[in-house]
């Protein structure tokens, strides 16, 4: 980066980085808390910098690497640039900057506790976010997956309250359940079958495993991956809603869930390899799975009344597309997929951000109690209209690119399936994110009832300005990214070799 | 076998230092005079156990003959990479240890009675390192005793009156498996006119289907997993465990139970090394049985129990479970992974039962309702108990997931698939138990009846042991080209014979 490093010791940094910022933190303290959120903030800014300045070579066919140590003879803990994750590295790096910036607003303006332990966790899960992206083979994606499980717990319990140790043991219990009872032995069993663990374009199974072995493997990567919240295992995510709304960004837009669907499509594509499966008749239960997970996670959604329980199985039923777009096995889809995580990102922090921010002006957590709110906080609403047109996949948002592509795929491989699941789910999505943007401006605010004495719920203005700046980029990227994609599309495209 | 004339005296050093040592300790009677003795006769004994695995690794085995007679008539002293790392596991554990005791002992110690305690550590020392070094079946006997019968004494040294109890029942036990022992080496004696170990090595094979050496085997299984507390033969030890002084407990948890899965492995893989042994015998599936019943069910135990010494307790009868599996598989890899989680076990349950005693000092605090808000209380010593649960669940970065991934792929490798997912449901339940104290300690708010003036006045002297052996357990978690490579020698010399 800036010539003064090589492009292995930029690696190296881009994950230690945030722990420098970490014991920066730390050290500052809550004595110091306008030093130590600057703290934060650098950090968040020179990391994304240093993820970027990887950008440029990736996309001219660079995959740079570097080895960080040898864990046991012959497996190694390496990083490796490749376009998938530089994508999502850039995701996270790039969108931890603005959770930071909204961090500082929703935890001052809501009094949280532990603010110093809060941002320290953070850098753990971004350093482990970083370090998924970059992994060069799958013990180090394995060992970055449990650190950023084991640094968001205490994210996740924030509260201390009951509801929240109640949420925290939904959330460590599957996490680590299906990463060590799955994926852990998914690992063990191709190192065992081949010998290796590195991602390899065309991936390094082959011919290793044959018939229903395939299916039995790929239900363990699958279920194993449990960030990727594939139904019935996706309970952690609305688990996880106790936390403070920061978090639940970091959870479903900037570090958790994506890596959760990233290392899915990375074992498909990197382990398994496209050609391998495409003559394989053993793994198509995943399309199925997938399709299911779309569909009745949106019909859930449909019966919620809490917004961000809402939000939640919204994200379940957004991750089951990358999954299906990736189970479709077209180049094609496979861009899709990757697109769909940066849309996803950028629509479903939006989201977030305006129902924290929602919280925090006026302490309503409810969808029926958004009627009116549209007229107090215009720009929170606005942006939460485009997260949702994106969610929904209509243009003018980048929701509606990731989408042409999945359906351009799921045609090619003529999965009508596939297609029958993208248009009933949109109609659902649309049916779950029209009324509450209907709500919020065009229906009057419900008078006060006689027991409801809340001081702010008829008083109160837009959210602190940071919240609300923090939002705005990110409405404002989901349209952008709807008219110059060049950037992802390109790293997508290098992704399928085309 | 090339005779190499001039034999090693530091074989006999290792055992003849802390014994003669302990009666000094006697003489000395000042608790800090004595306190001084066993802490430089322990480093005194870790350099030499240093230097003795340096000899071993560069030289091949060592030998030592006593009083200069030969063996088979004398008795001989033999080191080979098995016995060598053992050594350094005891020694090293004792160098820790005996520093940590300095403060905790006075605690909990009657003060007349210090300077016995520390005689009997060195005792014990010198019996554990005697039974990894001779190469006479007898002499192991005589090491055994000397060990079980000092470690009985420091077991009743603890405060509360039902140590003594729990001092008696291991006497029983432990004597029951040591009478069985010796009339295993008794029948076995009576068979081949010998005691030495390499000719019972070479005269065995002869004998092997007599009806007296199958008994010698049955008699010398049992009492040896009587030593070792192998499930269902474990009832001495949780109590044991609980009721000892702090002190005592880290010792003999990261040492005794050891070096009796040695004595194991000598029995199985040297004296009957010519004989197929799991062919000949119904071994492997009892070994099998019992290892999984214990890493099952006591791990089950261990999440009901309220008071942390005696869950942990519960834990190391599992992981015992673990160790003998490895054994039972009776392949190189297996043995590697049995014999590579002495080691890291050994640092694990060190550091855990260490931190637990920092608590117990400053508050006195051992039982799960008074450890609430102790994250607070005392942040450095929760933080080493965290990492050294993390290590007993297996996470990644920690000693433990390198003795899984070891076992798991050795269980792969000889197609006990079944045994690999086993292997791995019974860490989730680690996750459990250690999951009960983060909660407790982490989430819980403080009692309101509880001194908060208590909070982290642990001596430096208890503090860096404890660190000693969490850093470590990451460390050789993170780094385990060695520690995996010495295994592998220690098992193939296993296989191999001496």
């Amino acid at each position: 980066m800036f010539g003064l490093l090589t492009q292995a010791q930029t690696l190296q940094l881009a994950v230690v980085l945030p722990l420098i910022g970490g014991v920066a933190v730390l050290w500052l303290g809550e004595r110091n808390r306008n030093l130590r959120e600057t703290a934060s903030l650098v950090t968040a800014a020179l990391e994304f910098a240093l993820v970027a300045s990887l950008t440029g070579s990736v996309m001219h066919g660079e995959r740079p690497s570097v080895e960080l140590f040898e864990m046991m003879p012959g497996l190694t803990i390496t990083l490796t640039v490749e376009p998938l994750g530089m994508l999502f590295a850039l995701i996270a790096s790039g969108l931890w900057i603005v959770n930071t910036v909204y961090s500082i607003g929703y935890m001052r303006k809501n009094n949280e506790q532990n603010q110093t332990r809060f941002y320290i966790c953070f850098t753990i899960a971004i350093s482990s976010a970083v370090g998924i992206a970059f992994a060069g083979n799958l013990l180090t994606l394995f060992v970055f997956y449990e650190i950023l499980t084991i640094s968001t717990y205490p994210l996740v319990t924030h509260s201390g309250k009951i509801e929240a140790i109640r949420g925290g043991r939904v959330y460590l219990g599957i996490l680590m359940s299906t990463s060590i009872g799955f994926l852990l032995l998914a690992v063990l069993w191709t190192y065992n079958a081949t010998g290796t663990l590195d991602f390899t374009a065309g991936g390094i199974l082959g011919d290793r495993i044959q018939g229903p072995e395939v299916a039995a493997l790929m239900f363990l990567y699958m279920f194993g991956i449990g960030k990727a919240a594939l139904m019935p295992i996706h309970h952690w995510l609305p688990a996880a809603m106790v936390a403070p709304t920061p978090v639940s960004a970091l959870l479903h837009a900037v570090a958790v869930v994506k890596a959760g669907v990233f290392s899915v499509v990375k074992v498909i594509v990197y382990i398994f390899g496209l050609d391998m499966l495409v003559t394989s008749d053993w793994d198509n239960w995943l399309l199925y799975i997938a399709g299911f997970t779309i569909i009745s996670a949106s019909v859930v959604a449909l019966r919620q009344d809490n917004l961000k329980r809402r939000l939640a199985y919204s994200t379940v039923s957004q991750l089951g597309y990358v999954i299906m777009a990736a189970a479709i096995l077209a180049p094609l889809s496979i861009i899709g997929a990757a697109m769909h995580i940066v849309a996803h990102a950028f629509g479903k922090i939006t989201l977030f951000f305006a129902a924290g921010a929602i919280y925090t002006a006026s302490k309503k957590t409810m969808v029926s109690q958004l009627d009116g709110i549209g007229r107090r906080m215009p720009f929170t609403m606005a942006a939460f209209a485009i997260g949702a047109l994106s969610m929904i996949g209509l243009p003018p948002t980048v929701g509606f690119v990731s989408k042409w592509y999945i359906v351009g795929g799921a045609l090619e491989m003529e999965s009508y399936f596939a297609v029958a699941v993208i248009v009933a789910s949109t109609l659902l999505n649309a049916s779950y994110f029209l009324p509450i943007i209907y709500a919020a401006f065009f229906k009057h605010e419900k008078p006060r009832e006689g027991n409801d004495t809340h001081p702010t719920h008829d008083n109160h203005g837009e959210a602190p300005v940071a919240m609300v700046l923090a939002l705005c980029v990110t409405a404002f990227g989901t349209l952008a990214l709807f008219f110059m994609p060049e950037a992802p599309l390109a790293l997508s495209r290098a992704l399928v070799g085309g | 076998m090339i005779d190499v004339p001039a034999s090693d005296p530091w074989l006999i050093l290792l055992v003849v230092v802390p014994l003669l040592a302990a009666p000094l300790c006697v003489l000395l009677r000042g608790p800090a005079g004595a306190w001084s003795v066993a802490t430089a006769v322990s480093w005194g004994v870790l350099g030499i156990a240093v230097k003795l695995l340096g000899d071993v690794l560069e030289r091949g085995t060592l030998r030592y003959r006593i009083g200069g007679w030969d063996a088979p008539w004398g008795i001989e002293y033999l080191l080979d990479p098995v016995g060598a790392f053992v050594v350094v596991i005891v020694a090293a554990i004792g160098a820790v240890v005996l520093p940590y005791a300095k403060s905790s002992v006075e605690k909990e110690v009657r003060s007349d009675r210090i300077y016995l305690f520390y005689a009997m550590v060195l005792l014990c020392l010198s019996g554990l390192l005697g039974i990894a070094v001779t190469g006479d079946a007898f002499n192991l006997f005589v090491f055994l005793e000397v060990s079980s019968l000092s470690s009985y004494v420091l077991i009743s040294l603890g405060r509360d009156r039902r140590a003594l109890t729990a001092a008696f029942r291991y006497l029983i036990m432990g004597t029951l498996g040591a009478t069985f022992y010796i009339i295993g080496v008794g029948l076995m004696y009576q068979m081949t006119g010998t005691l030495n170990i390499q000719d019972l090595t070479t005269i065995i094979p002869a004998v092997a289907d007599t009806r007296t050496v199958l008994a010698a085997l049955a008699f010398l299984t049992v009492g040896i997993s009587l030593k070792l507390a192998l499930f269902p033969l474990h009832l001495w030890l949780p109590n044991a465990y609980t009721f000892a002084p702090s002190a005592v407990t880290v010792f003999l948890s990261a040492t005794a139970t050891k070096v009796s899965a040695y004595v194991l492995l000598r029995i199985f893989f040297t004296v009957f090394g010519q004989v197929d042994l799991f062919a000949h015998f119904p071994l492997q599936p009892v070994l099998m049985a019992m290892a999984l019943a214990a890493m099952f069910l006591a791990s089950l135990t261990a999440i009901w129990q309220q008071n942390v010494k005696r869950m942990l307790a519960y834990s190391s009868v599992a992981q015992i479970g673990y160790t003998v599996l490895g054994i039972s598989l009776a392949t190189e890899a297996g043995l590697s992974g049995a014999i590579i989680h002495l080691f890291n076990h050994a640092l694990m349950k060190g550091a855990a039962f260490m931190a637990i005693g920092a608590v117990v000092y400053a508050t006195g605090a051992v039982t799960l309702d008074r450890l609430a808000g102790m994250g607070k209380r005392m942040p450095f010593t929760m933080a080493a108990f965290v990492v050294a649960g993390l290590g007993l669940i297996g996470m990644p970065l920690t000693a433990g997931f390198i003795s899984k991934w070891q076992l798991i792929t050795a269980a792969l490798e000889s197609g006990y698939w079944p045994l690999a997912v086993l292997i791995l449901l019974s860490s989730l339940l680690a996750v459990i138990y250690v999951w009960r104290v983060v909660e407790a300690a982490y989430l819980r708010p403080v009692p309101a009846n509880e001194a908060w003036a208590a909070t982290d006045r642990v001596p430096v002297g208890m503090q860096v042991p404890m660190w000693v052996l969490a850093g470590a357990s990451v460390y050789f978690g993170t780094d385990a080209s060695f520690t995996l490579e010495l295994a592998h020698t220690a098992a193939r010399a296993l296989m191999g014979g001496y």
